[in-house]
C-alpha cells in the first residue's frame, strides 16, 4: 500500500527529527521538581532533650546585612600587597583583606563556587533556597517566576523577622510580599551602570532601624562586566565605590550583627556569566562581625573554597530559623565552635550538632524528592540512603549514652553532606556536552537528507540493531539502559545509512555521466540552493542566532514574508510569464518559446495573483497589530484585542468588539461553506456534507453565544447570575463536543461527492464519447478505472457550467454518471477539517482573535491562490520551495499575531479553563488545552499543508474555462483527478512537500538549538534563547503531528474514493 | 561590439558617482553642522537632488532618451507634465511599500517619504531617462528578454542593486546597538546609496565581461 509507505516514512522522519531535539533538549536543559514542603522549628530539635522552641531561642545573631555585589569574582575581592601594576579591576578591594588579617576571629575571605547556571535570578534563587535551580523548576506555577519553594526569606517571615531589601528588582519578582519593606531599581538596562548602585547608596545608611535582615543587591560590576569587560578603567572605579561601601556598612555595625558581603557569580574575560567556567563559577564571599565570628585564625581546616549552597545552612542556623526545606548545602563548619567550647548560649550549637541538624534536614528532602521524582540515580540513592541510617545510629547512641562523639562522627557527617550535593549537582546542575552535541549532529543530518528519496527497510532494520547493540553494550557494561543514548544510536546509524546511500547513487550516477555530469549537478545543487526561497529560510534561521531579532520576531517574519511575496510576481515577470506576451510583435518572431497558455488566461491569471498578492499584503499588514510585548520591548502597547472582553469597562467598545468578533466568525464560517459549494461539495448526504451543513454553523453559534455569555458583566443580571454560570459551561463544552463530532464524521466518511445515475449501466459505454487516452485495446478492468474518471468528471463540471445543479431535463445528451464535487473530493474534507478545527481553537483565544482567525484564513487563501496562479502560469506539478516557506513562516507570523510570544509569562493559561470554569484535576487536560491554543496557528497551517499540493488543480477550472473561451473544446478539467490518475506522481509529491514542510521547521529548530549551545554564555540565554528554543522544538512537535494527521486525512480520502470507484464501476460491467 | 556605449556609461557613471560625493561633502561649507547622520534629511535631500539634476542633464545630453514621435511644444510639454507625475506617484508608491515592510506609519512619515524620495530618484528617474514615460516598457524590462539595449541592462542592474541595498539596510534596524547610523531611516538610505553606487560600477563592468553573450534585438 503506497500510502502507508508515505505515512511510515513521514513518520520515521518526524521520529530523527524528535530524537535529535530529545537527546539536545535532554542535555541542555536541565530539569528539577520543585518541592513544595517547608521547614518549621520542630525540625531543628536536638533529641534526647527536652523540646525547645528552637525559634524562640536567643540565636548567635539577631541580625544580619546582605550585601551582594553582582558579578564579584573572587579575583576582584583578593589583595596582593606585591602587586605594583595592578589591572583596574586588581587590587580595588582593599578593606576585605584589610579587615581578614587585622582582626582574624572576626571575619574571613572565601572564594565562592556558584553552581551553573551562572544567571542572576537562578543564583538569587539558589542562595535563598540552598536548592540547584535549573532552567526548567517545574513547580506549580509557570506563569510568574515567583519561588515557590522553602526559601531564606521566607523562613524569616515565619519567626517574624522583618527583611528590607533594597536593589535589583529581580529579588522582587521573586519574593512578591514577603519584604518588610523594599526599594527595587530596574535591573534590565545592561548599560546603566549607576542607577540601581546610587539608588542603593541613598537609602543604605538613612534606612530607619527597623530591620532584623537588610539584603542589598548592587548591579553595577556586573553591568560594568556586561558594557565594558573586567579590564577597564569603568571597573576601577565601580569597585572602589563598592571598597568604599563595604567600609561605611563595617564602621556602622552593632554587635549582634552579621555581615556577609558576596557575588552571586564571577564573569569571563569578556565580561559574560552563565556558563560553568571556573572564571565564572568563582565568586567571592566575605563574613564579617563585630562580635567574634571564628573560634580563631584561620587553621588548616579552612575549606579552600565554599559552595554557594552552603549559604543557606549556614545563615539560618546562625540567625535561628530551620533550614529550608529543599536545601542540599552542609553548615560552613569554622562558624560554630567544636564542641565543649559552645559559650554557654543556648541558641548557639556546636559543630556536631550542626551537622547532625543538616543531615537530618538534607535527608529528609532526599527522601521526599525522590518520592517524587525518578531523575537521581537509584544506586546512588540507596547508598546515600544506608550511609544516613549508619550515622543516624551511631549520632543517636552518643547523645543518648551521653559519651563525647567520636572526631571521625563529624567528618563522616560531611562526608555524607558533600556527596548529597554531589549527587545532586551531577543531575541538574550540569550540561551534557554529548548529548547536546549528538542531538546537534543528529539534526544537521537529517536536514541534510531533505532531498533523498529513502528506502524504509533498511534504515529501520539498521536502526533497531543499533539501538539494541547498545543497549546490550550498556547492560553489560554498567547494569542499566540509557534510553537516551540508544535512540540516538539507532538514529545516528540509519541517518548515516541513507547520507551513505544517497552519496553512493549520486557516484554511480557520475560514474555513468561521465566527469562532466558531476561538476554540473554539484553546481546546481549549490545554485539551488542560493534561490531566493530557501535564502530567506537561511535569514530567518540567522536571525534565531541574535537575541535582539528573536525579540522582534514577530516583525521579522512579516517583513521576510512580504519579501518572498514581492519576490513572485517579480520573479514570474523576469521569465516573462506575468504578461501576455502576444501585444509585443517582436516577440513572435521566435526568439521565445510560443506561448502555452493563451493571452486571456494569462491574463486572468495574472489578475488574480496580483489581487491575491495585494489580499495576502493586506492581511500581514494587518495582523501587525494583534502583537503581544515581550518585557524587553520598551515602548510597546499590546494588541487591545487581546484582553477578553469581559475586561472591557466602556460598554460601548465592548459592543463594537463584540460585533466585530462575531461578524468575523460569521465571514469564516460563510467563506467556508461559500468555497464548498462552488466546487460542489454540498450535495450528498454524506457525514462530511451533513457537517458542513449542520455543524460548522452550529459550532460558530456557540461560539458566538459563549463570547456573549462570558462578556455578560456579572452585577448586570443578577437573577439569572445561574443561567450565566451554566451557560458558560456548558456552551463551550457543546462546542467541544460538536468539533469533535465533526471531525469524526469527516474522518468516517470523507466523500463529499454526489452521484447520480441516469441510464442503464449497459448504454454508458455507446453514450460517452471515446476518452481522449484509450490507446491501449484491450481494456482491463485497472484500465477502465482510470479511464471512466476524466469522463465523470468532464460531465460533472458541464453540468455545473450549465448552472444546473440538480437534474433537469435534456436527458438524452445528459451522461450515465454524474458526479458533482468529484474535482475537489480530496481538498474538500480537508478545507472543512482545518475550518472546524480552526473554529474551534478559536475558542481557546480571547475573542478580539476573531479577527486574526479571519485575516489567518484569508491569508491561507491568497498564498493558495498565488501559488495556484503561479502554478498555472509556470506549469509543474510538484509543490516548489517558495510557497512552501511561505506557508511555514505564516506559521509563525499568526503564531505572533494570535498574541502569543515565545516566553513562558506570555502564554495564555485563560485558555485551561474554557469550559471549565472550575479549574482541573488533573493535568493532562489544561496542558493539551494550553498548548492547543498556543500553537493553534501552527496546527492549523501544518494540517492545511496538502492543501498546496491540491489548489493548483482545483484552480484549473478557470484555465479551462479559459481556454474554451479559445475554443479548446479537447481540454478536460479533471481537477484533482489527475492525482488518481498518476498514484505513484500522487504519493512522491505529498511525500516532497511534507518532507520540504519539516525541513523548514527542523532548520528553524536546528537554527534555535545552535543559538542555544552556541550561546550558553550569553546574558539572555535564560531569558529569550532557551524559551524560543523550547518553543521552536514544541512548535515542531506539534506541526509535525499535526501534518501527520494532514496527511493520513488525505490518504483515508485516497481509501474512500478508491472504494467509490469500486461501487460505480460494479465488476458486472465488464 | 558596444564599446563605445560601455565608454560613455562608465563616464556617466563616473559622473553620477562624483556628483554624489559632492552632493556629501559641499553642502558642509554652506551649513554648520552638517553631516550624513546628524542631518540625515538635508543630506537625503542634497544627494537626491543632486543626483536628479545630473542623471537628467547627462542623459539628456547623451540623447538615451527613446525618441519622441511628434515634435510639438504641446506634446513635450505633456510628456515633462507625465515624467513629474510619474515621478511623485512614485514617490507615494515607495512610501507605501516602505509602510508595508514596516516602516512606522504616522510618527516618522516625513522620514519615510523622504527615502521614498530618495529610492525614487535612484531608481524612478532613471527609468524615465532612459525608457520616457512609459510604464509598460519599465515593466518590459525587467523581463529576462526585456532589454534592447546597453542602457537597458545597465538600468536593471542598477535599480536591482539599489532596491536590494535599501532591503538589506533594514536589516540592522532591530539591533540593540544604539548606533548613531541605527536611527530610521539612516540605514536604509545609507543601503540604497551603496546599493546604487555599486550598481554604477558594477554595471558597465558586467556588461563588459558579457559583451559576447550580449544579444539584443534592434529597436
Ligand atoms: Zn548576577
Ligand atoms: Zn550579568
Amino acid at each position: 500500500m503506497k500510502g502507508l509507505l508515505v505515512l511510515s516514512l513521514l513518520f520515521c522522519m518526524c521520529a530523527m527529527y524528535f530524537v535529535g531535539i530529545y537527546l539536545f533538549v535532554g542535555g541542555f536543559l536541565l530539569v528539577r521538581l520543585e518541592v513544595n514542603r517547608t521547614s518549621t522549628c520542630g525540625d531543628v530539635l536536638q533529641p534526647g532533650e527536652e523540646p525547645v522552641d528552637f525559634c524562640r531561642v536567643q540565636p548567635r545573631f539577631r541580625r544580619a546585612v546582605l550585601l551582594i555585589i553582582d558579578a564579584l569574582k573572587i579575583d576582584f575581592a583578593r589583595f596582593d600587597p606585591s602587586n605594583t601594576s595592578p589591572r583596574p579591576y586588581e587590587n580595588k578591594l582593599p578593606v576585605l583583606e584589610e579587615t581578614a588579617s587585622s582582626r582574624p576571629s572576626h571575619s574571613r575571605l572565601y572564594p565562592f563556587r556558584a553552581d551553573p547556571p551562572t544567571t542572576t535570578m537562578q543564583r538569587i534563587k539558589g542562595f535563598t533556597t540552598g536548592s540547584l535551580p535549573t532552567f526548567v523548576d517545574v513547580g506549580n506555577n509557570f506563569a510568574s517566576s515567583a519561588i515557590l519553594e522553602d526559601n531564606l526569606i521566607h523562613q524569616f517571615g515565619q519567626v517574624g523577622k522583618r527583611v528590607v531589601f533594597m536593589g535589583d528588582d529581580t529579588w522582587e519578582s521573586l519574593f512578591p510580599k514577603k519584604f518588610h519593606r523594599s526599594l527595587p531599581f530596574p535591573s534590565f538596562n545592561v548599560k546603566d551602570l549607576h542607577t540601581v548602585d546610587n539608588g542603593i547608596l541613598q537609602h543604605l545608611y538613612t534606612t530607619s532601624d527597623d530591620w532584623d535582615v537588610l539584603v542589598a543587591h548592587f548591579l553595577g560590576v556586573d553591568h560594568c562586566g556586561h558594557r565594558f569587560g573586567p579590564d577597564h578603567p569603568a571597573m576601577a572605579d565601580k569597585l572602589t565605590q563598592m571598597d568604599g561601601v563595604i567600609r561605611s556598612v563595617i564602621d556602622r555595625l552593632q554587635n549582634d550583627t552579621l555581615l556577609v558581603v558576596m557575588g552571586d557569580h564571577g564573569m569571563t574575560d569578556t565580561g559574560d556569566h552563565g556558563g560553568e567556567s571556573q572564571k565564572e563559577t568563582d565568586a567571592a564571599i566575605f563574613l564579617y562581625s563585630p562580635a567574634p565570628l571564628f573560634p580563631g585564625p584561620p587553621s588548616q581546616s579552612e575549606p579552600d573554597v565554599v559552595p554557594q549552597t552552603d549559604l543557606v545552612p549556614t545563615l539560618a542556623l546562625l540567625l535561628g530559623v530551620p533550614i529550608p526545606y529543599s536545601s542540599v548545602g552542609q553548615v560552613l563548619l569554622p562558624l560554630f565552635p567544636p564542641l565543649g567550647q559552645t559559650k554557654g548560649a543556648v541558641g548557639e550549637l556546636s559543630q556536631l550538632e550542626a551537622l547532625w541538624i543538616n543531615a537530618k534536614q538534607v535527608n529528609r528532602f532526599l527522601e521526599t524528592y525522590s518520592g517524587m521524582a525518578k531523575d537521581i540515580p537509584p544506586e546512588s540513592l540507596s547508598q546515600l540512603k544506608d550511609e544516613f541510617a549508619h550515622l543516624s545510629s551511631e549520632y543517636l547512641t552518643t547523645v543518648r549514652d551521653g559519651r563525647p562523639p567520636s572526631p571521625e562522627l563529624a567528618v563522616s557527617l560531611q562526608a555524607y553532606l558533600s556527596s548529597v550535593r554531589d549527587t545532586c549537582r551531577a543531575t541538574w546542575a550540569r550540561f551534557n556536552p554529548f548529548k547536546m552535541a549528538a542531538g546537534l549532529a543528529i539534526l544537521a543530518i537529517c536536514l541534510l537528507n531533505v532531498e533523498n528519496s529513502p528506502g524504509l527497510k533498511a534504515p529501520v532494520v539498521v536502526a533497531l540493531t543499533a539501538g539494541l547493540c547498545v543497549a546490550a553494550g550498556q547492560l553489560l557494561t554498567q547494569g542499566y539502559i540509557e534510553v537516551a543514548w540508544c535512540l540516538a544510536a539507532a538514529a545516528l546509524s540509519s541517518e548515516l545509512l541513507l547520507l551513505w546511500t544517497a552519496c553512493r547513487s549520486r557516484t554511480t550516477a557520475v560514474a555513468k555521466n561521465g566527469f562532466k555530469a558531476a561538476k554540473c549537478t554539484s553546481w546546481l545543487t549549490l545554485r539551488r540552493l542560493l534561490i531566493p526561497s530557501l535564502m530567506v529560510l537561511l535569514i530567518r534561521c540567522a536571525c534565531l542566532l541574535s537575541d535582539s531579532y528573536v525579540i522582534a520576531e514577530g516583525r521579522v517574519v512579516t517583513f521576510l514574508m512580504f519579501s518572498l511575496a514581492l519576490y513572485i510576481p517579480i520573479h514570474l515577470n523576469w521569465d516573462g510569464l506575468l504578461l501576455p506576451p502576444s501585444h509585443d510583435p517582436l516577440k513572435s518572431a521566435g526568439l521565445l518559446p510560443s506561448p502555452a497558455l493563451s493571452p486571456s488566461t494569462v491574463r486572468k491569471e495574472s489578475s488574480t495573483l496580483l489581487t491575491c498578492l495585494g489580499l495576502l499584503i493586506g492581511s500581514l499588514y494587518l495582523s501587525l497589530s494583534f502583537h503581544g510585548c515581550r518585557e524587553e520591548q520598551g515602548s510597546c502597547q499590546p494588541s487591545p484585542f487581546l484582553s477578553p472582553l469581559s475586561r472591557l469597562q466602556d460598554s460601548q467598545l465592548k459592543n463594537l468588539h463584540y460585533i466585530l468578533s462575531v461578524s468575523s466568525l460569521g465571514l469564516w464560517t460563510y467563506l467556508l461553506k461559500r468555497c464548498l459549494r462552488h466546487y460542489g461539495n454540498l450535495n450528498s448526504s454524506g457525514g462530511t456534507v451533513f457537517t458542513a451543513r449542520w455543524i460548522l454553523p452550529l459550532l460558530a453559534v456557540c461560539l458566538g453565544l459563549h463570547w456573549a455569555v462570558s462578556a455578560t458583566p456579572e452585577d448586570s443580571f443578577r437573577n439569572l447570575a445561574e443561567l450565566i454560570s451554566l451557560a458558560q459551561l456548558a456552551l463551550p463544552r457543546a462546542a467541544f463536543c460538536l468539533l469533535g463530532l465533526g471531525l469524526f464524521l469527516i474522518w468516517l466518511d470523507p466523500l463529499t461527492v454526489f452521484v447520480k445515475t441516469r441510464a442503464a449501466a449497459s448504454a454508458r459505454g455507446s453514450s460517452l464519447p471515446p476518452p481522449r487516452y484509450r490507446a491501449s485495446t484491450g481494456i482491463s478492468p485497472q484500465a477502465e478505472l482510470h479511464h471512466l474518471i476524466p469522463q465523470i468528471y468532464q460531465r460533472m463540471r458541464r453540468s455545473l457550467d450549465d448552472g444546473e445543479l440538480s437534474g433537469s431535463s435534456d436527458v438524452d445528451s445528459r451522461p450515465a454518471v454524474e458526479a458533482y464535487g468529484l474535482g475537489t473530493v480530496y481538498s474538500a474534507p480537508l478545507l472543512l477539517f482545518c475550518g472546524l478545527l480552526g473554529i474551534g481553537l478559536l475558542l481557546l483565544h480571547p475573542e478580539g482573535m476573531a479577527l486574526s482567525f479571519l485575516l489567518l484564513l484569508l491569508e491561507m487563501g491568497a498564498l493558495m491562490h498565488i501559488h495556484a496562479s503561479s502554478t498555472t502560469l509556470s506549469g509543474g506539478f510538484n509543490v516548489p520551495w517558495t510557497p512552501i516557506v511561505l506557508w511555514s513562516l505564516a506559521a509563525t507570523q499568526f503564531f505572533h499575531a494570535t498574541g502569543h510570544l515565545p516566553t513562558f509569562p506570555s502564554i495564555q493559561w485563560g485558555a485551561a479553563f474554557v469550559g471549565f470554569p472550575e479549574g482541573h484535576t488533573g493535568t493532562v487536560l489544561p496542558a493539551s488545552l494550553v498548548t492547543l491554543n498556543t500553537f493553534a496557528s501552527h496546527i492549523l497551517f501544518a494540517v492545511g499543508c496538502p492543501l498546496l499540493l491540491f489548489w493548483p488543480l482545483v484552480c484549473e477550472v478557470r484555465g479551462s474555462r479559459g481556454g474554451r473561451a479559445c475554443g479548446e473544446e479537447g481540454e478536460d478539467a479533471v481537477m484533482e483527478m489527475r492525482l488518481r490518475e498518476n498514484p505513484q506522481h500522487f504519493s512522491a509529491a505529498l511525500l516532497q512537500l511534507s518532507t520540504r514542510y519539516l525541513f523548514i521547521h527542523g532548520a528553524q529548530v536546528f537554527a534555535s538549538v545552535c543559538a542555544a549551545a552556541i550561546l550558553r554564555r550569553h546574558l539572555m540565554v535564560w531569558k529569550v534563547f532557551a524559551p524560543k528554543l523550547m518553543f521552536e522544538a514544541s512548535g515542531f512537535l506539534v506541526s509535525s503531528v499535526s501534518l501527520l494527521i494532514g496527511v493520513t486525512l488525505v490518504l483515508r480520502v485516497d481509501v474512500a474514493v478508491g472504494r467509490w470507484f469500486k461501487r460505480i464501476i460494479p465488476d458486472a460491467s465488464r | 561590439m558596444w564599446d563605445h556605449e560601455i565608454r560613455a556609461m562608465a563616464s556617466t557613471h563616473a559622473v553620477i558617482a562624483a556628483s554624489v560625493f559632492m552632493a556629501t561633502v559641499v553642502p558642509a561649507v554652506f551649513v554648520q553642522g552638517f553631516s550624513v547622520y546628524g542631518t540625515h534629511l538635508l543630506w537625503l535631500y542634497s544627494v537626491s537632488g543632486t543626483v536628479t539634476a545630473v542623471s537628467v542633464a547627462v542623459f539628456w545630453l547623451l540623447g538615451i532618451t527613446p525618441p519622441t514621435k511628434k515634435h510639438t511644444l504641446g506634446y513635450k510639454l505633456s510628456r515633462l507634465f507625465r515624467s513629474c507625475l510619474y515621478f511623485f506617484l512614485s514617490c507615494l508608491f515607495f512610501h507605501t511599500v516602505v509602510v508595508l515592510y514596516g516602516a512606522p506609519l504616522i510618527e516618522s512619515a516625513l522620514e519615510t517619504f523622504s527615502l521614498a524620495v530618495l529610492l525614487t530618484s535612484l531608481t524612478t528617474l532613471r527609468c524615465l531617462c532612459v525608457l520616457g514615460p512609459n510604464v509598460q516598457a519599465w515593466i518590459r524590462v525587467f523581463s529576462r528578454h526585456g532589454a534592447m539595449s546597453v542602457w537597458d541592462t545597465c538600468l536593471q542592474i542598477t535599480v536591482t542593486c539599489t532596491v536590494v541595498g535599501a532591503w538589506v539596510g533594514a536589516f540592522p534596524l532591530p539591533l540593540d546597538w544604539d548606533r548613531p547610523w541605527q536611527v530610521w531611516p539612516v540605514s536604509c538610505s545609507l543601503g540604497a546609496m551603496i546599493g546604487f553606487l555599486t550598481g554604477l560600477v558594477a554595471a558597465p563592468a558586467w556588461i563588459h565581461y558579457h559583451r559576447k553573450q550580449l544579444t539584443y534585438k534592434c529597436k
